[in-house]
């Protein structure tokens, strides 16, 4: 794959980018203690929230978690019932959905049945009063970039899905919004073509500069193209954080169970102190160990995190310098080409750990079958505690 | 539209379906096509005073020489002598306008009806549609009487004016166009409303949406998203009461009065008091050449709508 123009110019600059770790930076999008209740049912609950421009930020969340309402007051369709919205410091309550200097693509992308696709990409522009010259040539340059020209002069219903999400993306992108609105933009699209379409987006938004927020329930989707990842449930902002770090460094049970493959073993917090924390396992018997700057008090309530791919397993005895360790039996194996995951089931509980080993060689003298005895451990390290 | 390929279910005779098919056919021939030649039939035929009062009638107990006789006794007088009468161009012209004129009337007040409907809460929509159907649960003879105790001169309407001091002398209505047009608009307006409604009601809000996030305000997303979108029903609405319109009798013939003639009540005039047959015949006939413009013009809308969804 050819690097394009592109990416030559704001690659570097894309790396370093992290806005939000400089407290000078003035964020584009702020959120400020917003609560939107529907009778009694609050389904945004007291969330703040700031993007900064040229971000890529994505609201992750089961449906119902309040993201796309969360979204839609951005865009003017719902008004919050008490907090903030301001965008480049202006405060947009009372400002109509027409007024706004944000675009949204819709999830039904809700493109007008009546008009071709030219038409319907020239629609916001029209309503500018921009002159005929330069929203044909805006159209004309909108198409070429979704590769949609040979169909311009097509009704939506003469399109295929694919296309008809790409006339929805050309149409909001066409009158150049400060902000991008994204609700589950690929949702209705097949797996090969939504990874053409995430990446697609991710150059579109190096192009042109835009800020984007994107509102999905595909956590896949979420960790490929964001910077920032809001994790939403119930109404409330659980974590934001990068892709990375939301991977890596969850902050509650919720997160890391959302997002990923994890292993929860539950305990009680036994010392603390030293970089390290060590805890009785509850649901796990066992003493297992765990980095952490600052523990929580001995006698409270813990989980340890373990991504699959960060336990080892094997057939023969661990080092003997491994920490929590484990011993069971294999109860279901996949192999998945790059991946063999195994489900093991840990003696004396009901507890099964999901351990997934990178198959970096061809052949094995001996590989992990059905019913093998097997030793799992994991680093200090490798393990999260989670207290919430 | 993609071509299918007929192909035959196995087990299913070709005579099975070809029955199927038949049916509605069979029922078109009978009831519609076979009294339609008929009345084609006696607009060509001569008025005389019998039973049945015209002639000639085809008896095939003749032979070649009957058919042959019956034949040459038909004729195109009767449609020479509509055009004879400037009494009748007046009433195909009136009976046009007056009809074009309702339409519109109806059009201007069903839309914001029908949008108002559509825009209601879900859970009393059926309520609305219902009493806009609720109308013809009573006779539309019983319901045109009524509008006469209403617009009289003694009548209701009058009689509230006055009460409140709105009028002195009371409004003459009753027996002019206007009391025609408060017939028509009453009688027809639920075929207006109902089309209307199903088309604004289908329509997906989140296209109001799309176009205020694309900077249209309510106002020109109305004209520029929800009429074009509510055409169909439009079309259909327009339709639906023009061609009854133009062929109305009861509604000029109680409402209206010497001002107005409409080609129904021409129609009812030879018919009845004239005892002329072939000339009723021969003005319904050519009512219906002129109405089949328009028809076809709905057919081929309707067709389009159609393929258009599909």
């Amino acid at each position: 794959m050819a690097l394009k123009p592109a990416q030559k110019a704001l690659g570097p600059i894309r790396r370093s980018f992290a806005p939000w770790l400089d407290p000078s930076a003035v964020p584009l999008i702020r959120f400020e203690n917003i609560v939107k209740r529907f009778g009694d049912f609050t389904a945004v609950d007291d969330v703040s929230l700031d993007i900064h421009q040229r971000e890529f930020f994505s609201l992750l969340g089961p449906s119902g978690c309040g993201k796309t309402t969360l979204m839609r007051m951005l865009a003017g369709f719902e008004h919050p019932t008490s907090g903030r919205i301001t965008l480049a410091g202006e405060d947009l309550a009372g400002v109509p959905p027409y007024r706004r200097p944000v675009n949204m693509m819709f999830q039904s992308y809700a493109l007008f049945p009546h008009m071709t696709v030219e038409q319907n990409v020239a629609f916001g522009l029209k309503q500018d009063g921009l002159p005929k010259p330069e929203i044909a040539a805006r159209v004309a340059e909108m198409l070429r970039l979704v590769k949609l020209e040979p169909f311009a002069k097509r009704k939506p219903h003469q399109l295929s899905g694919g296309q008809r999400q790409r006339v929805a993306l050309a149409r909001s992108i066409a009158k150049r919004p400060k902000v991008l609105l994204l609700d589950e933009p690929l949702g209705a699209l097949d797996k090969k073509l939504r990874e053409e379409t995430q990446f697609e987006l991710m150059d579109l938004q190096m192009e042109l500069g835009l800020t984007f927020l994107i509102v999905t329930h595909d956590q896949e989707e979420a960790m490929t193209v964001s910077d920032r990842i809001g994790v939403m449930n119930h109404g409330k902002l659980v974590q934001v954080a990068t892709p990375g770090e939301i991977y890596e460094q969850p902050n509650c049970r919720y997160v890391a169970d959302f997002i990923g493959n994890i292993n929860l073993i539950e305990g009680v917090v036994e010392s603390a102190g030293g970089g390290e924390v060590r805890v009785t396992g509850e649901d796990t018997p066992g003493a297992f160990v765990c980095a952490a700057e600052a523990g929580p008090a001995p006698g409270s309530k813990v989980a340890l995190a373990v991504r699959p791919e960060k336990m080892r397993v094997s057939l023969d005895a661990p080092p003997a310098d491994a920490n929590n360790v484990l011993q069971g039996e294999v109860w279901d194996l996949a192999y998945m080409g790059d991946w063999t995951v195994l489900l093991i089931k840990i003696d004396g509980s009901e507890k099964v750990l999901r351990v997934s080993r990178a198959n970096m060689t061809r052949t094995e003298a001996r590989p992990i079958a059905w019913d093998d005895r097997v030793h799992v451990w994991f680093a200090p390290d490798a393990a999260v505690l989670l207290t919430s | 539209m993609t071509e299918t390929v007929a192909s035959k279910p196995e087990g299913t005779s070709p005579w099975g379906r070809r029955l199927v098919v038949a049916v509605p056919y069979l029922w078109l021939l009978v009831l519609f096509l076979t009294p339609f030649l008929i009345v084609l039939k006696i607009s060509f035929s001569n008025k005389v005073v019998a039973q049945p009062p015209y002639e000639p009638q085809l008896d095939l107990a003749g032979g070649w020489q009957a058919v042959k006789d019956f034949f040459a006794g038909l004729s195109l007088d009767n449609y020479y002598a509509i055009f004879e009468y400037t009494e009748n161009i007046e009433a195909y012209f009136s009976s046009l306008k007056i009809a074009a004129t309702a339409t519109i009337l109806m059009l201007l007040i069903a839309y914001p009806m029908a949008y108002a409907m559509a825009r209601a809460p879900k859970t009393i929509r059926p309520t609305l549609v219902m009493a806009v159907i609720l109308p013809f649960w009573t006779s539309l003879l019983i319901r045109v009487y009524a509008w006469i105790g209403i617009l009289d001169r003694e009548g209701l309407l009058n009689a509230s004016l006055q009460w409140l001091g709105i009028i002195d002398e009371p409004l003459e209505i009753l027996h002019t166009e206007i009391a025609v047009y408060i017939g028509m608009v009453y009688s027809y307006l639920p075929f207006m409303v109902l089309p209307l409604y199903a088309s604004l009601e289908k329509l997906d809000e989140t296209l109001l949406e799309a176009a205020a996030d694309l900077g249209c305000p309510p106002w020109k997303s109305f004209w520029q998203v929800t009429v074009p979108l509510s055409l169909p029903g439009v079309i259909a609405g327009c339709f639906l009461v023009f061609i009854p319109a133009v062929g109305e009798f009861v509604i000029p013939e109680l409402l209206g009065g010497s001002g107005t003639y409409m080609i129904g009540q021409a129609l009812y005039a030879e018919f009845f008091p004239n005892l002329n047959w072939p000339g009723a015949c021969a003005i319904a006939v050519l009512l219906l050449l002129v109405l089949v413009v328009p028809i076809a013009i709905y057919q081929n809308v309707q067709t389009k709508e159609i393929e258009g969804r599909a």
